[in-house]
């Protein structure tokens, strides 16, 4: 007869000395844990609810200019730095740890409605209402150096002149050229003080313009005639036109996906195309009750921020959907421009009242450096929370957001506005118009090319 | 990239020695996948089917890696018996299992006589270490097996009928003659429960933080440890029953009658969820396998059944009488009877019982209670002098996981588990017959509804059965033709009249609730625009 019997040596099973870690052993037997589907639904609920206590998005304001600012721009060789423009003509250089300003700008005249900073970082582009476009040196030396007290003051590289006021500037992703938008799109190199190349296409004001990421010789620009066109500097020629219902404010590519473009329109949606296909929208975002002001991609390219003229903030994801999160705050007032940070955990957003804001991207992020174990546990209340989401208590405490009042009752009043008119207000027209207004807008081609010939890299 | 390669040839690349174990680990995956893997052919949507699919693989993954740690990861092996030649296993006592065994698990075989303080019943705390034992005079302690120290006793004086610990060995609740007490470890009387009555037999429900009570007058209670609420309070109305148990796979309470039903309740509502006939005779002793899915009962005309709870129904009858009875970890059934204990195990995995070992103690000695010690190869029988304890070679888990309960826990690691276990505490209301159904959808149900054009022909039909009924024919100036024709009208208009009234409910029903119908009958929002036409036309 062979017998055995279960026994445990206390040795094998507790520690040895007092500075040693408790043993862990593990059976991962289903028997042993009884309803494990309701402790997961428990801990679902208790992860949403604590997603809310530790929603404190708000990090801070940055306060300095006197008057409202009109634009952002990011440094792309220095994650703490951001360049703002404001309506009297100010430009300064934040960083945005401190939340001080370290380098001022001053020289225009008049309001700065762009700005943009040359991909090694050195040199800062600005072009304002007074009809002027300036070069500016970064001072590399005091950001490194981050000098509270001194606040230097830097003097342009050059000031070039044009006729006409200036609305937008966007400098090349991987090049030397930068595009003003304006009367018409003027292409400038650094050093030229004229335009090596003008576009056209209409008489109407050119309100935005914006260089594709992955292939630098597109670009997309937004006019004040509703429409949206593609221009290629290769061919030196507009590519495509698209006409829609309203004026686009902003237009912003998707850095992971280059061929796609979503567009902040007057409309409160917010577009998104594919560039090669642009008879209809691939998505609208519609959750704002206000014209969308300015719109900017998250360098992960899953979703992007839009600034309103409704004092709110919203992020999207980019394939569709509503707004994943809104921020607004009784100070901030209309919302004229916002910029996801590098490395995708902050939000800035310039507005009206002259400050800049920093938010953080996930609302109840733990900012910091986290241990291999709060890391851990932050996953599981991700993926349990994520798992249960759509039962209707967990559901109701997720969605909950506090809205304020008169953004609330604007949006049941669209809401009841389009439930009135039965279903989607554009569809009841598209019957009618089929084949010459598809959604929102028309499309007209003056090149013969393809677009999708202009693209010549591999998609991964 | 490098996870797709793994996926494309899963035998080729493995070394002999490898491949024979991935051949014994397939049956072990299955007890790590929790159910079969959905069907994603039916779905439509790619999107949703490619996410679906990632998931599941997944699944695979963490079932594979749970089934290799299993294999290689865990310290302790499981107990046996093996017998040879032409020994059978059930004539093996414990005098020649004890010196065959090592020294150090020998003092779990020991009975401890107290022969004037009555009947004893015990419990265990969940991870096995601790036991509080009550005897019917009165007399309450608690003990340290692994120490096998005394860590408190007291005499409360008055007949104690049951004893369980709570979530903690801090806490014990002991059923004494009026009413329910909730005991420190040091002895202090924590809370007097008087609303439960006089009680007969308690029972605790682990992850709820309930206290369940049976008393004298058949009043089933259900008050919550943590704030003291009083949950459940239900009347059964099937009289006085001295049989209760807990499912540990759903937390629900069975009580066995004097009228041979099983009866299972849930806090939150007045009926109970099922009452089935088990016994035609009195239901003398009840216990759950700790998967959920096999039940014992036994009653007084001699036969313990084994019951699949699912399908309520029995899989095997066994002849014998049993006053106690409980399952092991491993699938063990111990029946106590007078002064003798059997036990039975399924020891070919076919969910058939066989007698697999027994233990007969001294005559006079009534066992009350048999209760088998979590992850120890070990049975504890409570009787009229004392208390028992023998081993029982495989039936306990060998390999505990810390995270659920730990016979080495320390004060810390205590402390912390309370705080986890409270903010896992599970609300009253996923006590239920079927949890694995939380999280999942209702089916929608689809009432067969008679379209306009069958309710027209069913009266069509109706009338043409009747439309030509030959009427008798009167004589003396009483067949007039307008008569007739009245007559015929008003026998239609009879027939018709039921079908109307039908149809009459309906309307109404559906005027009452507009939501639900809408809902049923939506279309696609792409197809709304050709629903409203559709309804104007």
């Amino acid at each position: 007869m062979k017998v055995k019997v279960i026994s445990r040596s206390t040795d094998e099973f507790t520690r040895e000395r007092s500075q040693d870690l408790q043993r862990v052993f593990r059976n991962f037997d289903p028997n042993l844990r009884p309803q494990e589907k309701a402790i997961e639904y428990v801990r679902a609920l208790n992860a949403a609810k604590l997603e809310k206590i530790f929603a404190r998005p708000f990090i801070g304001a940055m306060d300095g200019h006197i008057d409202a600012v009109s634009c952002m721009a990011k440094n792309p060789n220095y994650l703490k730095g951001i360049f703002s423009g404001s309506m009297d003509g100010d430009i300064r250089l934040w960083d945005m740890a401190s939340r001080r300003t370290v380098c001022q700008f001053p020289g225009h005249q008049g309001a700065v409605r762009g700005l943009a900073a040359s991909t090694d970082g050195r040199t800062l582009v600005s072009c304002g209402t007074d009809c002027t476009v300036r070069l500016w040196n970064v001072p590399v030396a005091t950001i490194v150096e981050s000098d509270d007290s001194s606040n230097c003051t830097a003097e342009p590289l050059a000031v070039y002149s044009g006729n006409n006021a200036f609305w937008d500037v966007d400098h090349q992703w991987d090049g030397e050229l930068f595009a003003t938008a304006g009367a018409q799109v003027d292409i400038w190199n650094h050093n030229r003080s004229q335009p090596i190349n003008s576009f056209e296409w209409g008489t109407d004001t050119v309100i935005s313009v914006r260089f594709n990421p992955g292939e630098p010789n597109l670009l997309a620009t937004s006019a004040s005639d509703r429409s949206i066109t593609l221009y290629d500097l290769r061919v030196s020629s507009p590519a495509r036109k698209l006409i829609m219902r309203t004026k686009t404010n902003s237009i912003a590519w998707n850095p992971m996906e280059p061929m796609n473009f979503t567009a902040a329109n007057e409309d409160c949606n917010c577009y998104s195309y594919d560039a090669r296909k642009l008879d209809e929208a691939k998505c609208v975002h519609k959750d704002h009750v206000s014209a969308v002001m300015d719109i900017d991609f998250s360098p992960t390219g899953r979703e992007f921020v839009t600034g309103s003229y409704d004092r709110t903030v919203r992020i999207f994801q980019y394939n569709g959907g509503h707004s994943r999160e809104i921020y607004h705050t009784k100070r901030m007032q209309r919302v004229f421009c916002v910029k996801f940070s590098c490395d995708a955990s902050y939000i800035i957003s310039g507005s009206d009242d002259t400050n800049l804001r920093l938010w953080k991207a996930k609302a109840s992020e733990q900012l910091g450096v986290l241990l291999p174990r709060e890391r851990k546990r932050h996953e599981y209340h991700e993926a349990v929370k994520n798992r249960y989401k759509h039962l209707p208590e967990v559901k109701r405490i997720v969605r909950h957001r506090h809205l304020p009042k008169p953004i609330y009752k604007a949006a049941s009043l669209r809401r009841t506005m389009t439930e009135a008119e039965g279903g989607k207000k554009k569809e009841g027209k598209l019957i009618v118009l089929q084949e010459v207004l598809p959604l929102n807008h028309y499309v007209k081609e003056e090149s013969s090319k393809k677009l999708s010939e202009l693209w010549h890299y591999q998609l991964l | 990239m490098g996870v797709k390669q793994d996926n494309a040839d899963p035998g080729q690349i493995l070394p002999p020695i490898e491949q024979e174990l991935s051949n014994e680990l397939d049956p072990k995956l299955k007890k790590y996948l929790r159910g079969e893997g959905t069907n994603l052919e039916v779905l439509k949507d790619k999107k949703l089917k490619s996410q679906l699919s990632v998931r599941e693989e997944l699944y695979g993954i963490s079932a594979k890696a749970a089934a290799k740690a299993e294999e290689w990861l865990m310290p302790s092996e499981g107990g046996y018996l093996e017998v040879e030649g032409i020994e059978k296993p059930w004539r093996i006592n414990q005098h020649s299992i004890s010196s065959e065994i090592n020294i150090s698990s020998l003092k779990n075989q020991h009975d401890i006589i107290i022969p004037d303080l009555g009947p004893y019943t015990l419990d265990f705390n969940s991870s096995g270490r601790y036991m509080a034992v009550a005897g019917r005079k009165g007399h309450l302690a608690v003990l340290d097996m692994k120490n096998m120290s005394l860590i408190k006793e007291m005499q409360v004086r008055e007949t104690v009928r049951d004893i369980v610990f709570l979530h903690n060995e801090l806490f014990f609740a002991a059923a004494q003659k009026k009413y329910p007490y909730i005991y420190n470890r040091d002895g202090i009387e924590l809370h007097c429960l008087k609303e439960h009555g006089s009680v007969l037999r308690l029972q605790f429900l682990k992850s709820h933080f309930l206290l369940a009570s049976i008393n004298k007058f058949g009043q089933l209670h259900y008050q919550d440890v943590t704030m003291g609420e009083m949950i459940g309070n239900i009347r059964t109305g099937l009289g006085r029953s001295d049989v209760m148990q807990v499912n540990p796979f759903n937390g629900v309470v069975a009580l066995g009658h004097s009228g041979g039903t099983v009866s299972m309740w849930k806090p939150t509502s007045a009926a109970p969820l099922v009452k089935m006939l088990c016994h035609p005779g009195p239901v003398s002793a009840m216990a759950f396998h700790p998967n959920g899915h096999l039940m014992a009962t036994s009653g007084k005309e001699r036969k313990i059944k084994i019951w699949d709870v699912r399908k309520f129904e029995v899989l095997q009858t066994i002849p014998g009488h049993a006053r106690a009875l409980d399952f092991s970890q491993k699938g063990l059934l111990a029946a106590g009877n007078g002064s003798f204990v059997q036990i039975f195990g399924d020891l070919s995995e076919s969910q058939h019982y066989s007698r697999y070992m027994g233990h007969s103690m001294v005559k006079g000695y009534q066992i009350g209670k048999v209760l088998f010690r979590p992850y120890e190869d070990v049975l504890v029988l409570g009787h009229s002098m004392g208390w028992s304890s023998i081993l029982i070679p495989g039936s306990g888990e060998p390999n505990f996981d810390t995270w659920v309960a730990n016979p080495y826990e320390t004060s810390k690691q205590r402390r912390e588990k309370e705080v986890r276990s409270l903010l896992d505490k599970l609300p009253s209301e996923t006590i239920m017959l079927n949890p694995s159904k939380i999280g999942t959808m209702r089916p929608v149900n689809k009432k067969e509804k008679q379209t306009k054009q069958e309710i027209a022909a069913e009266m069509e039909a109706a009338v043409e059965a009747v439309k030509d009924t030959a009427f008798k024919n009167k004589t003396k100036g009483r067949n007039k033709a307008s008569k007739r024709a009245k007559k015929r009208k008003e026998l239609i208009e009879r027939v018709k009249r039921p079908l109307l009234e039908r149809q009459l409910k309906e309307d109404e029903k559906l005027a009452k609730k507009p939501k639900i119908s809408e809902k049923e009958n939506a279309l696609p929002t792409a197809l709304q625009r050709f629903a409203s036409k559709k309804a104007t036309a």
